[in-house]
């Protein structure tokens, strides 16, 4: 390990200390000097700078390539900016240190752990001190128990295709191919949202069913994230494709707390199917899904009143149970 | 996660610390080795060996005056650190995409959650990290706001246990669809599992009690001091539900419709059923949370087993059904 981190940090030094564009062939010469002077070793010397360059990547570093000559661009070069690739110098109140203690200890999800405690590391190499004291905000808990987040979470970053057997309920699985643009999370679990290669069109694949390993394959930056893709945006439209609809729901009174807190307006004391406890009628807007699954759970607690379609909706899932 | 990390990464995660290190000294001049490690979190003999990497590096040239220059004397005799000829890694290396994106996810997540002022904090905090870069790499990951704790009475609850004084809450148990109100002597505020809780001793139900902060409706502080049953911290190592948690194991049949079922609850056994269909056991503590279930997914579930729940729940789809059917008769 000590010869490889001895070379990379030489690497980096090298094209840091450098304002030109260092040649291939001079950054073989200085640091891999192990691989032969012949095809095979040619071929080493290429597998092996490529990984270098990844793995300084990883660490954030910017390397820049560029033309060594002005006027024939035949040669490709590499150098390090100090400007471009080091942190900017930031200052943080004190409020703030302890707001960055708090989200040091949010993620649970070992690789987003562990980039933040990176990332601190970096402030504190900077002369910032992290406030862990600070207890009267609970810290958020970010998890992901889906054994696929890891995978498309660095899919997504090297921008790679993955493939994957997919699951939807009641069908059989199938394999996908996805360009992966990002990951996002709603009502605790976590979605890849991407360019699905056989269907030609932007998907939302929910990890949880996801079977059995995410393969990355192919070659790093293989695509480009159309510009302008907000995740959060497509997985919404692909998720949720109808429009909101408002309901009129009557429910018992002391029932319904849940549906009550979501109500737009309540009236009390209205007049109800039956008398065995009073009524309120509420209105709550929301997708016809959502909205017939909360009226459902509360069985015998609520009624539909408006609009006439979401009522025979629950009276159809109803009459299935007791035909 | 335990699993070893894979040592391809070794090197990388090597002079990832370095480029940190170096920096972190460039600051201060000279550091203890514990301080340095303490500070960066990183092992003590870690960073000895980290150290011993660092000085055959340096510009290329190979003349010893380009090598960068670590004192083996006091690093070995004092323990304390000393570094130059590195003044070109005196800055530490920009946030890497990944890096930045937890970073900023984790920001945002506190901000959903927080109070209007503690938000302009975060604001703050965040607007400072774009300037280093670090709002693009967010955009290809976002978190709702779901995952946070969610309440705004955390100031409320974290002041009463502070001042030591009794809160009545308003608090919602959703497998009754019940609110009602209690006096409560809280002790603290405490993560387990997937949840924040208030830990406190309950006059209503005279003994102690874990609340989820999520079903906080509402609290206020009350002028009574708590008591000593709310002084002594509770010992949590077993999790907060032990002892009279007893369960009913029920079957299902699920429907291609209600297969998601084993995806949101934890199922204790799963077989394929006849026509595509899925049978699954769930341990069940509550009557009313199996009929809550079933009727979310009503008609795409039903109990084979034990047959008094299939009944009771018919009875109950049946009443449910009934009040459609009395108001298209008046």
């Amino acid at each position: 390990m000590a010869d490889k981190s001895e070379r990379l940090l030489n690497l980096y030094i090298m094209l840091l200390a450098q304002t030109r564009f260092v040649s291939k062939q001079d950054i073989r010469r200085a640091h891999y000097g192990e691989y032969g002077d012949n095809p095979r070793g040619l071929e080493a010397f290429e597998k092996a700078f490529e990984r270098d360059k990844e793995d300084l990547r990883e660490l954030g570093v910017v390397i820049e390539v560029g033309s060594l000559d002005s006027y024939f661009d035949d040669e490709q070069g590499y150098r390090i900016s100090a400007d471009t690739s080091s942190l900017p110098e930031i200052r943080f109140e004190a409020d703030e240190a302890a707001v960055l203690g708090i989200a040091a200890r949010a993620w649970e999800q070992h690789t987003l752990a562990r980039a933040t405690t990176e990332a601190m590391r970096k402030l504190a190499a900077q002369g910032v001190e992290i406030d862990t004291s600070r207890l009267d905000l609970v810290p958020p808990s970010l998890r992901a128990e889906e054994p696929a987040f890891d995978a498309c979470w660095e899919a997504t970053q090297k921008r790679r295709v993955i493939t994957f057997d997919y699951r939807r309920p009641g069908e059989e699985a199938a394999t996908r191919r996805l360009q992966p643009w990002g990951v996002v999370r709603s009502s605790g679990r976590w979605y890849v949202v991407g360019y699905d290669l056989d269907r030609r069109a932007e998907r939302v694949f929910r990890l949880s069913r996801v079977q059995g390993r995410v393969a990355l394959t192919g070659k790093s930056a293989a695509y480009d994230v159309p510009a302008g893709t907000d995740v959060k945006v497509v997985a919404h439209s692909l998720v949720h494709r109808s429009p909101d609809i408002e309901a009129v729901v009557l429910v018992r009174q002391r029932a319904g707390v849940a549906l009550r807190r979501q109500a737009s307006a309540i009236e009390e004391d209205v007049s109800g199917p039956d008398d065995v406890t009073a009524w309120d009628r509420l209105r709550v807007s929301g997708q016809v899904r959502d909205l017939v699954g909360s009226v459902l759970t509360l069985g015998a607690n609520a009624v539909v009143e408006a609009p006439d379609g979401l009522r025979a909706d629950v009276i159809s899932r109803l009459s299935g149970v007791t035909r | 996660m335990t699993t070893p990390k894979p040592a391809v990464h070794a090197a990388r995660e090597q002079v990832g610390r370095l480029l940190v290190l170096v920096p972190y000294l460039h600051q201060r001049g000279e550091v203890r080795v514990s301080e340095a490690a303490e500070a960066l979190g990183v092992d003590a003999a870690q960073l000895d060996k980290d150290l011993r990497v660092l000085f055959m590096c340096g510009l290329p040239g190979g003349y010893p005056d380009d090598l960068i220059n670590v004192d083996l004397d006091a690093l070995e005799g004092e323990g304390i650190i000393r570094v130059d000829n590195a003044d070109y890694l005196a800055r530490p290396v920009r946030f890497a995409p990944s890096e930045a994106a937890a970073l900023v996810v984790a920001l945002r997540a506190i901000e959903q959650s927080a109070s209007p002022e503690t938000r302009e904090v975060v604001e703050r905090t965040l607007a400072k990290l774009e300037t280093a870069g670090a709002a693009s790499a967010a955009q290809q990951i976002h978190v709702s706001d779901d995952a946070s704790p969610g309440t705004d009475l955390l100031p409320v609850l974290q002041g009463a246990i502070d001042r030591g004084r009794q809160l009545e809450i308003s608090y919602y148990v959703p497998t009754r669809d019940d609110q009602s109100s209690r006096i409560v002597e809280p002790r603290a505020i405490t993560r387990v599992g997937d949840a924040t809780y208030l830990d406190a001793w309950c006059h209503t139900a005279h003994g102690d009690r874990a609340f989820r902060l999520d079903r906080i409706v509402a609290a206020s502080e009350l002028p009574e001091a708590v008591s000593e049953r709310a002084a002594e911290p509770r010992d949590l190592s077993g999790g907060w539900f032990h002892g009279d948690g007893e369960t009913v194991a029920v079957t299902l049949r699920l429907q291609p419709a209600a297969q998601w079922v084993p995806e949101y609850y934890l199922v204790t056994e799963t077989s394929p059923g006849p026509e595509g269909t899925l049978d699954v056991v769930i341990d069940v503590a509550s009557e009313s949370w199996l009929h809550q279930l079933l009727f979310r997914v009503a008609p795409h579930a039903s109990v084979l087993a034990p047959v008094e729940f299939a009944e009771s729940f018919t009875a109950n789809a049946r009443a449910a059904l009934s009040l459609y059917q009395e108001r298209s008769v008046g």
